[in-house]
């Protein structure tokens, strides 16, 4: 399988373990670094005083939206401020489907959004999906060399 | 300034000099008249007796032919000085004797007149027989006299006459001046008074009372009438007050509710942006737990179902369709909110179009053998979206109910109902009893078992919510087993 990572920014961790079983169900076995926040999703992108932040980029970034401190929006808007991670696909894993939030990724940039059903079994069927298109379908865009 | 605008005191002083003067003259001109008159009788009286006189001293003259004696008699006239001449005929009428001895030409008649005395050529004349005895005419005696005396008198009555008219005006002026007071004094108070009531719409001033006569009959009614209107003005004034007290308690009144919707139009912005949390919280925070149960609830299915007997495996799938059940309570139930909260556009919406393509989107989705018939052209003005909500739920719980109906029909199209037009969902599918049409609107309200018919119970109250927006009504007419007709009015 593609090697490419996958950076799945949500704070249940029922949600979590149910994602990571769905994904890994369907054969999609790509590392994938779980942040349990804004603050850590960042960290994780960017760096901090400490420590730089992350060499490669992932393929693909699953964010929840309702998230602590930093909200979901806020990570996708400093994502798409920052040079390097401009063009990095961030589909929206969420349970709501408020008009609201629709606009506001969707303003911001965002590649996709879906809701998470209910229905585990659909749950597993759309992360395959979304595993299959994102990892494997899609051409990532080019890596920007470093400054 | 005519007549008719003099003021009353001159109409009044003018009034009684005209009449007084006119009676003044009138009786003046008798006077007078009356003098002249007897004046003259007297003159010619005293003319015939001088003629007399002079006859009865000139028969011995005439009888003798003594001239130079005639002459004589003739000359005692000089002693008045108004006997212009005098003369003496003889009984063949040739002049005998004149006075003076020349008299004027034009003072001695041509001939000899008929005997008598008369007024004539500006003079007095007589003609006076001479006789002795019965019937023995001698001759005739003629004498004129000017009327000097006649003159004189007349001037001195008219001259008296003149002055006591005078006098007499003089005393009628004085007397009127007196007199128009008592008429045209209460006139002029009573002027003055309405004047007063006029200009400053004083209603309390009085004209002063006067006599019982027609002025002061006039003057009391006048007074009455003031009485009357100042009466009528207070209470009109009293009405004056009483509306504008009761304008200002209903402004007050009126002010105080603007602001109690005010209050109210706040308070609403508050619930609505706290009903937008609560959705939001809602539509995040309560449906992940569910994702938890029903996704653990599977786990557990695949990875210890073989551990599991029957019973356990189908304890966990209750479970999960009561889940999934919770799940679409919630999604249902935001959708209910967010029709309440989505903003409306009004524009023509063409409803028979819209009904078929929600039918035919229903028939991809479970594929039946409906007969469906949709009035052509029914168009409303509303929000499109939400009135598509509304109609696709009318026309989905016709599909649903009709499921166990061997020929089931779904209609749509429109009727006059109390002199409006509604809109008419109707099929013939499982009814229900009227008995509870009260309940058929509200939220997770149903009058079917989910066995019978699957459902959550938020559709219809979702479809009584856009009518509401609308401005419009909805009602159901049913009965168990005979179909359910659902009327709209937008």
């Amino acid at each position: 399988m593609n090697p490419g990572k996958i950076l799945l920014v949500e704070d249940n961790p029922d949600d979590v373990a149910l994602t990571i079983r769905a994904l890994k169900s369907h054969n999609i076995t790509n590392d994938v670094t779980v942040a349990a926040d804004g603050v850590e999703a960042l960290d994780y992108l960017f760096g901090t005083a400490d420590k730089p932040g992350v060499t490669e980029l992932p393929a693909v970034v699953l964010l929840d939206l309702k998230l602590p401190k930093v909200s979901g929006l806020e990570v996708l808007e400093r994502i798409r401020r920052e040079e390097r991670t401009r063009m990095l696909p961030v589909v929206i894993l969420t349970s709501s489907d408020e008009e609201n939030d629709l606009i506001g990724v969707y303003r911001l940039g965002a590649n996709s959004y879906v809701r998470k059903p209910v229905d585990f079994v659909e749950f597993t069927q759309a992360a395959k999906q979304l595993g299959l298109y994102w990892l494997l379908m899609n051409q990532a865009p080019p890596v920007p060399r470093r400054p | 300034m005519s007549l008719r605008d003099w003021p009353i005191r001159r109409k009044l002083t003018v009034m009684l000099l005209s009449i007084s003067g006119l009676v003044l003259l009138l009786t003046s001109a008798a006077f007078v008249g009356y003098q002249y008159w007897s004046y003259r009788r007297t003159l010619r009286d005293m003319m015939t007796l001088r003629g007399r006189i002079l006859a009865a001293n000139s028969t011995a003259s005439l009888a003798f032919a003594n001239a130079a004696d005639a002459t004589e008699i003739l000359s005692a006239l000089k002693a008045d000085p108004h006997m212009l001449a005098a003369a003496l005929y003889d009984k063949d009428g040739r002049l005998f004797a004149t006075y003076p001895a020349n008299p004027p030409h034009d003072v001695l008649p041509a001939a000899l007149e008929p005997d008598g005395y008369r007024f004539e050529r500006g003079l007095l004349v007589g003609f006076q027989p001479v006789a002795e005895g019965e019937g023995q005419r001698l001759g005739t005696v003629y004498i004129a006299s000017d009327l000097g005396v006649l003159s004189a008198a007349l001037r001195l009555s008219a001259v008296t006459a003149l002055a006591v008219m005078a006098v007499a005006l003089l005393a009628a002026y004085l007397l009127s001046r007196t007199l128009q007071e008592t008429i045209a004094q209460p006139i002029l108070t009573l002027a003055d008074t309405a004047r007063a009531v006029s200009t400053h719409q004083d209603y309390a001033v009085r004209a002063p009372q006067g006599g019982a006569d027609e002025l002061g009959a006039l003057t009391d009614a006048f007074n009455q009438m003031l009485s009357r209107i100042e009466e009528q003005n207070r209470e009109l004034k009293g009405y004056a007050t009483g509306l504008e007290q009761r304008v200002g308690e209903r402004t007050h009144e009126l002010e105080e509710r603007n602001e109690a919707l005010r209050r109210n139009a706040a308070e609403l912005v508050v619930a609505n942006q706290e009903l937008d949390a609560f959705a939001y919280s809602v539509s995040h925070d309560l449906r992940a737990p569910l994702r938890s149960i029903d996704g653990f609830s599977q786990v557990l299915l695949e990875d210890a179902g073989a551990q599991l007997d029957e019973g356990g495996r189908d304890a966990l799938r209750r479970v999960r369709a009561a889940t999934q059940r919770m799940g679409t309570l919630i999604d249902d139930l935001l959708k209910l909110a967010r029709i309440t909260r989505v903003e409306m556009r009004a524009e023509v919406v063409d409803l028979s179009g819209m009904a078929r393509d929600i039918v035919n989107e229903i028939q991809r989705g479970a594929p039946r053998e409906v007969d469906v018939a949709i009035a052509p052209d029914l168009t409303a003005r509303g929000d499109a979206p939400l009135l598509r909500v509304a109609l696709e739920n009318l026309l989905r719980n016709g599909w649903k109910y009709t499921a166990k109906q061997p020929h089931p029909r779904i209609e749509f199209s429109s009727v006059q109902a109390n002199g409006e037009r509604a809109f008419m969902v109707r099929d013939n599918g499982a009814g229900f009893d009227m008995k509870y049409a009260n309940k058929l609107f509200g939220v997770f309200q149903r009058l079917h078992s989910a066995a019978e018919f699957e459902g959550t119970g938020v559709g219809l109250a979702t479809v009584r919510r856009i009518i509401t927006r609308h401005g419009g009504r909805i009602w159901a007419e049913a009965a168990v087993g005979q179909g359910a007709t659902f009327y709209f009015t937008l």
